[in-house]
């Protein structure tokens, strides 16, 4: 191999993984469906239930009924097990989709702790962004 | 033996080449990461179902009116079974749904949008498009005479652009296309000289492979890709040529390898190439909602509207749904019948007491439902035709409104037109649902006007549909993982008893109607057997 021929194998070798590093799925124009790439951008409690939490839990947390129900968080007696809530938003259940590859664990902890800590909960024991990383699958 | 080893060796520097070709090209990168989310899964339909006459008498209730429940309530029927069918919403199709002028829509949360649409237009909430290869749904919409139109899926002249890219001044697909398929051919076309090559391809595949990227790449006669004729013939000239004095071309100039990649537009380029996207695409004339509404018509009276399930039993010899009035949530009743085709999404069947076995009800709850957001624009004038020349397709931004679709219907036309201002999941399809429908509609107005500077002074009224406010769904397609659908499928799709579940949640074609069909005639092939059996 000459040194044209290792000057182009290099400018391919990193052409290719320019072109092969993107992550799976992570297709920003309009793919639609297989966009996992976006991040939710807010950050704190009180922004990420704003921004994120209230479009099915309402603005206050009451919950809201059509064919089925999203539930209320306010006054919610299993949001007493911190963990509970913290695998419902990572890795979501029925209508709730899965937040777990949008939001980072000091994110999903902040809102975790919010939620709990407002709208007539009044749990104590706050979660770390080390619980939330327990519960990634 | 000596000669067969070479030959494997060299077959597989070929096939190597190939991949690598196809890497760049971006189809095989895409395939594998989306098959994996269930796209790109051929459809099994061949032909409607040909089941056998039942026992006279053999009743089956199907639950959901829309594509699915409807599939399987016609060919039941035909089959010479009694059904009925129970509908929460008012009319047949489910998200097989379109908006038009004068209709309303009342989201979870309580607020109301009145569409506001000229006569003719309208906007598809749901699914928009059906794929040349979705025979299923084809065969459906031909049965039931529905009049189908070409979809522009592609188009050359329609804009890319990315905020962080080229200032965030848009450019044509054509332009990017052309320069990324230019510059990676011109590189490829470099390789084939260097000695590395030599050892892997034979020399008369070389020459191949050089007329091939000439070819592919619009090289010119020194395999460079650069201004001039060839490469304006694909990107398109600066000044096209005329007829008479002053004719002559001129040619536009490519934006450089590095510009290229660095504007990350040649996300744009690859996924639409996808087998789903493939030309021809097609599309009810009048609204994708034309097919729903045909169903209801032909199954006319065995529908019936308005009811809200409220619990599901089987016992030993038949299945009892109760329900009540979905718009007053009283007057309880109750439907028997010998078996149950359920198609109630897993959103919303996760809430309704069902007595299925561990498995079924394991599999029931743990899907997660899907965001997704679209948004309708009506414009006072059709000025992504008049003034960009852009007649159909779509526009890409890296923007939290994703696309630009335009409608691919009445081209050339004066009047008013609607164009789709945001289609989006994920995280920005969640963050639009937290706003109200009017923020999102600003929003959009916001974002589409980076590529459209006419957007804000034409609008006229839009309609925004975040699918996890849409009270009847709760979400807007069921969110399957390679490892939850290796856990929990098939017992989401076995009979349980007297009850089958179908819909696209019961499908490897999830969010297509495809998915739906071909779930129903599967589910209810099985059903058939086991009554047969019974």
């Amino acid at each position: 191999m000459n040194l044209q021929d290792l000057m182009l194998s290099a400018s391919i070798f990193v052409f290719l993984s320019l072109i092969s590093g993107l992550p799976a799925g992570a297709q920003e124009f309009g793919v639609g469906a297989m966009d996992r790439g976006t991040k939710i951008p807010y950050q704190g409690g009180e922004a990420i239930y704003k921004g994120v939490c209230q479009g099915c839990h309402m603005p206050d947390a009451k919950g809201v009924i059509g064919a089925g129900a999203y539930p209320a968080l306010a006054h919610n007696a299993k949001l007493e097990v911190a963990g509970y809530a913290i695998a419902i938003v990572v890795n979501g259940q029925k209508a709730m989709p899965a937040l777990g590859p949008m939001m980072t664990d000091q994110q999903i902890a902040d809102v975790v702790n919010y939620v709990r800590g407002n709208f007539n909960n009044r749990y104590k024991d706050k979660v770390s962004p080390a619980d939330v990383k327990l519960a990634r699958p | 033996m000596g000669s067969g080893v070479r030959t494997e060796k060299a077959a597989l520097s070929r096939r190597s080449l190939l991949r690598m070709v196809g890497t760049l090209a971006g189809s095989t990168a895409m395939y594998n990461a989306m098959t994996e989310l269930g796209l790109a899964q051929p459809s099994t339909f061949t032909n409607p179902p040909k089941l056998g006459a039942p026992k006279p008498g053999t009743s089956v209730l199907v639950l959901g009116a829309g594509i699915a429940g409807m599939v399987a309530a016609i060919e039941l029927r035909d089959a010479g079974y009694q059904v009925q069918v129970l509908e929460y919403n008012g009319r047949p199709g489910g998200r097989n749904w379109t908006l038009y002028g004068g209709d309303t829509y009342t989201e979870l949360g309580g607020v109301t949008q009145q569409v506001k649409f000229d006569p003719g237009q309208y906007f598809n909430p749901g699914p928009w498009r059906l794929p040349y290869h979705h025979r299923g749904i084809l065969h459906y919409a031909s049965r039931l005479n529905i009049p189908l139109e070409p979809f522009a899926q592609h188009n050359y002249n329609a804009y890319v652009h990315s905020t962080d890219a080229f200032g965030g001044k848009p450019r044509r697909f054509r332009e990017v296309q052309a320069d990324f398929h230019g510059h990676v051919a011109e590189l490829l076309a470099k390789c084939t000289q260097t000695s590395a090559l030599n050892q892997s391809v034979s020399k008369q595949d070389k020459e191949i492979l050089v007329e091939a990227l000439r070819n592919w790449g619009a090289l010119d006669g020194d395999l460079r890709y650069k201004k001039g004729r060839e490469s304006s013939s694909r990107r398109g000239p600066r000044v096209d040529s005329g007829g008479g004095l002053n004719s002559v071309p001129v040619f536009s100039d490519p934006d450089d390898l590095g510009g290229v990649l660095k504007s990350q537009l040649w996300h744009a380029i690859g996924w639409g190439h996808d087998f789903e996207y493939q030309s021809p695409i097609f599309q009810p004339k009048g609204g994708m909602g034309q097919i729903g509404k045909a169903f209801g018509a032909e199954l006319g009276r065995l529908i019936k509207y308005n009811c809200k399930v409220t619990d599901i039993r089987q016992d030993e010899t038949s299945v009892t749904v109760s329900y009540v009035d979905a718009r007053t949530g009283k007057a309880p009743q109750r439907a028997s019948a010998d078996w149950c085709v359920c198609t109630i999404p897993a959103s919303i069947l996760s809430q309704i007491p069902m007595n299925v076995g561990k498995k079924m009800r394991a599999a029931i709850d743990q899907i997660p439902y899907g965001a997704s957001m679209k948004i309708g624009l009506q414009f006072k004038r059709r000025f992504w035709e008049q003034d960009d020349e852009i007649f159909g397709g779509m526009s890409y931004t890296n923007q939290p409104n994703a696309m630009i679709g335009y409608p691919t219907w009445d081209y050339f036309s004066k009047g008013k037109g609607v164009v789709l201002g945001a289609y989006v999941w994920g995280a920005p399809a969640i963050m639009a649902a937290a706003k109200s429908p009017d923020q999102r509609i600003s929003d959009a107005l916001e974002y589409g006007s980076k590529l459209h500077p006419q957007y804000k002074r034409e609008f006229d009224s839009g309609v925004a549909v975040a699918w996890h406010r849409v009270p009847w769904m709760l979400g807007c397609s069921g969110d399957w993982t390679e490892r939850s659908r290796a856990e929990h499928y098939d017992n989401l799709c076995s009979l349980d008893g007297r009850i089958v579940l179908a819909g696209e949640h019961a499908s490897r074609l999830p969010t297509w109607q495809e998915g739906s069909v071909t779930s129903a005639i599967d589910a209810i092939t099985r059903l058939h057997k086991r009554v047969m059996g019974a």
